[in-house]
């Protein structure tokens, strides 16, 4: 049976019908303000106008399926094509230019910053070395061995320090953080103290007295490059080791669905520790599918849509006014945890129902997969020379047996309400993926039966690449234990609680292996 | 009171009959048993055959009733009540010994020194 039945006591947000309505599917779309575009970022805001339940729900309380409202409630969003923008798209494309162009200006700024600085000090010791040589070459000291070793030091010094610092900044750069990366900057302060301090001294002691000792000259040289060489080497530390040792643990929760991860972190700031949940979040979590939830939200509006509260006493008083209020919401609670209330039977039996229905599509699309994959045979090398004829590649191929299970597959989409993740192109495209490189049907329909995660998915289907910290803490300061901060996107947020992994006391305890002695144990008695 | 499989077993016994003492809750016979087809029978120290898996007194309390009623460490308990308890786990033995609803029990033993007291018997009385 396709349809689904609508005969009892609730409304159905049935799966989006891309084009044409079905004739068994009756799509009740009440809520104004969602969008269809499958594109786009899905912003599911539920405005139940308070007048409305009590009109639903006499609509739907006798068999008759199609309400007498339905043509004025029900918005035409099913007639747009794909290309079409709605007043919602424009909105958000304008802030997303705005606010990437405000990113990126930041981001140049860093990076013009630290080549600069990088400039900086490569160029110093070179400096220090060739300025003598050009202010003042007669005075100066020829170089004896000694110091023409040295140049070779200070040649592989700053090579190692190049490489060093490629390694270890020229990294593309993972996110947009919201506060300026403390540890960094700390650095690069340091390091331009320092190169400061150094050209300080050169100038005041080596320019202005204009030293004919060329050794020390490139001595100081030297020195300044192997003091960068630890400084570099305190970056490592800094930024590197100190957040593996993992020293908190912390529990992710999304708010809509619930799924809960826990994760170990080392000692970190709140925007960094942020960032390295995001990263884990796009990698554990299933994918964040609202239509999901769409029947908790009914069952919720179902609760207070039977009660109504009148307002006996026309009394006008404005500091009347909040009594009242509080005392109609304690009546209401009052009046609903009496009422005799039979929503959970109905949960169990459509839950059980919905079960079976889905095991049911799941068997018939394993078997309809099974049957499409037995019609291909790959080719071998030799059969390929001799026969030429009818041969496909792995697109066409996937092209070819697709229609057998298109509709199995998208029968069970639909009752698992997943259908907005895969497109038909996406569908066709691991189909051949799975078919070049020998996969099984089951290996096939795994990406559909369970919901993977976020990565898994189309790269416009990873739905909000903007997040929003909101920390009562300030967040360039550390995480401690106890430390409560959410991350938000558009749909969902992020709830992370830290724990402070305990000090671990551990004592030891020797075993000689020659104490390892055993005996039959004696005839026990009883006694009676 | 050697034991070969088929065959049916003989024994000279001797009848003992105990009165259970009451102490504080429980009825007490006042000796302690061993064995039983769930036990290691080659533990057994009373038995003479060691595939022997019969219920043995392995330990006699003083001035018990048991004592009083005659019962020997070393002897093996042939019938509680009309219970066989040649073929028992000793946790059956010790439910048909220490049921609540009787007082008295009624062993059937036997012991080495009485087969040899009948054969001695037998042998110093010679036909004629």
């Amino acid at each position: 049976m396709d349809t689904e039945s609508t005969y009892s006591g609730y409304s159905y947000y049935s799966g989006r019908s891309r084009g044409s309505h079905r004739h068994g599917e009756r799509s009740r779309d009440r809520h104004k303000s969602r969008s269809k575009d499958s594109r786009s970022e899905k912003s599911v805001t539920i405005n139940t106008p308070p007048a409305e339940p009590l009109l639903g729900d006499t609509a739907v309380r006798g068999e008759q399926v199609q309400d007498d409202n339905w043509g004025e409630t029900t918005t035409a969003i099913t007639g747009t094509s794909e290309h079409s923008l709605s007043q919602e798209d424009i909105v958000r494309i304008t802030k997303d230019l705005e606010d990437s162009v405000g990113l990126d200006c930041r981001r140049y700024f860093t990076r013009t910053l630290a080549i600069i600085l990088g400039l900086l000090v490569f160029l110093t010791p070179l400096a220090f070395l060739v300025l003598p040589h050009i202010l003042w070459p007669d005075k100066l000291q020829s170089c004896g061995t000694a110091c023409e070793g040295l140049f070779i030091s200070v040649a592989f010094k700053l090579l190692i320090l190049l490489l060093a610092v490629w390694a270890l900044f020229f990294r593309p750069a993972r996110a947009g953080l919201p506060r300026v990366y403390v540890f960094r900057a700390l650095l690069a302060v340091l390091v331009l103290l320092f190169v400061i301090s150094y050209w300080l001294f050169y100038g005041v002691r080596i320019l202005d007295s204009q030293d004919e000792n060329y050794q020390g000259i490139v001595q100081y040289a030297v020195s300044l490059v192997d003091a960068l060489l630890f400084i570099h080497y305190l970056a490592i530390v800094l930024l590197e080791l100190r957040q593996l040792q993992p020293c908190y643990s912390v529990c992710v929760t999304r708010s809509t669905d619930g799924e809960t991860r826990h994760y170990n972190l080392g000692q970190l700031s709140i925007q960094r520790a942020a960032l390295a949940i995001i990263e884990h979040y796009y990698c554990d979590f299933p994918v964040h599918n609202p239509a999901l939830l769409s029947a908790s939200k009914s069952r919720a509006a179902k609760h207070l849509a039977g009660l109504k509260v009148y307002n006996v006493d026309a009394g006008p008083g404005n500091n009347a006014a909040a009594g009242i209020a509080h005392s109609q919401s304690r009546a209401m609670i009052a009046a609903a945890a009496r009422r005799r209330d039979t929503s959970h039977n109905e949960l169990y039996y459509e839950e059980a129902e919905h079960e079976r229905r889905v095991r049911k599509r799941r068997a018939r699309l394993v078997v309809a997969v099974e049957e499409a994959f037995t019609h291909i045979k790959r080719m071998q090398e030799e059969e390929q020379k001799k026969a030429p004829g009818d041969v496909m590649d792995p697109r066409e191929a996937a092209q070819a047996i697709f229609p057998s299970m298109a509709r199995a597959l998208q029968k069970y989409l639909r009752t698992t309400k997943q259908q907005h993740c895969h497109s038909m192109e996406s569908i066709q495209q691991h189909l051949a993926f799975c078919i070049t490189n020998n996969m099984t049907p089951k290996a096939f329909l795994e990406s559909y039966l369970t919901p993977g995660p976020t990565v898994q998915y189309s790269r416009d289907f990873w739905r909000a690449r903007q997040w929003t910290l909101i920390s009562e803490a300030s967040v360039t300061s550390g995480l401690k234990d106890g430390t409560i901060f959410l991350l938000k996107c558009v749909d969902f947020s992020l709830v992370v609680t830290s724990k402070k992994i305990p000090y671990i006391q551990m004592s030891e305890e020797y075993i000689d292996p020659k104490s390892h002695k055993f005996v039959l144990r004696l005839q026990s008695e009883t006694s009676v | 009171m050697s034991f070969v499989p088929g065959q049916p077993v003989t024994a000279v016994v001797e009848r003992v009959e105990i009165q259970k003492l009451q102490q504080g809750k429980n009825l007490i016979l006042g000796f302690s048993i061993g064995g039983g087809i769930d036990q290691d029978p080659r533990q057994n120290p009373f038995s003479e055959d060691k595939s022997d898996k019969g219920i043995y007194v392995t330990r006699i309390s003083p001035k018990g009733p048991a004592d009083l009623a005659g019962l020997k460490m070393g002897d093996k308990i042939m019938h509680v009540n009309g219970w066989d308890m040649t073929m028992v786990t000793r946790d059956q033995a010790r439910k048909k010994l220490t049921k609540k609803s009787e007082d008295v029990v009624r062993l059937l033993v036997t012991r080495k020194s009485l087969e040899e007291a009948v054969k001695h018997s037998k042998c110093s009385y010679p036909k004629h």
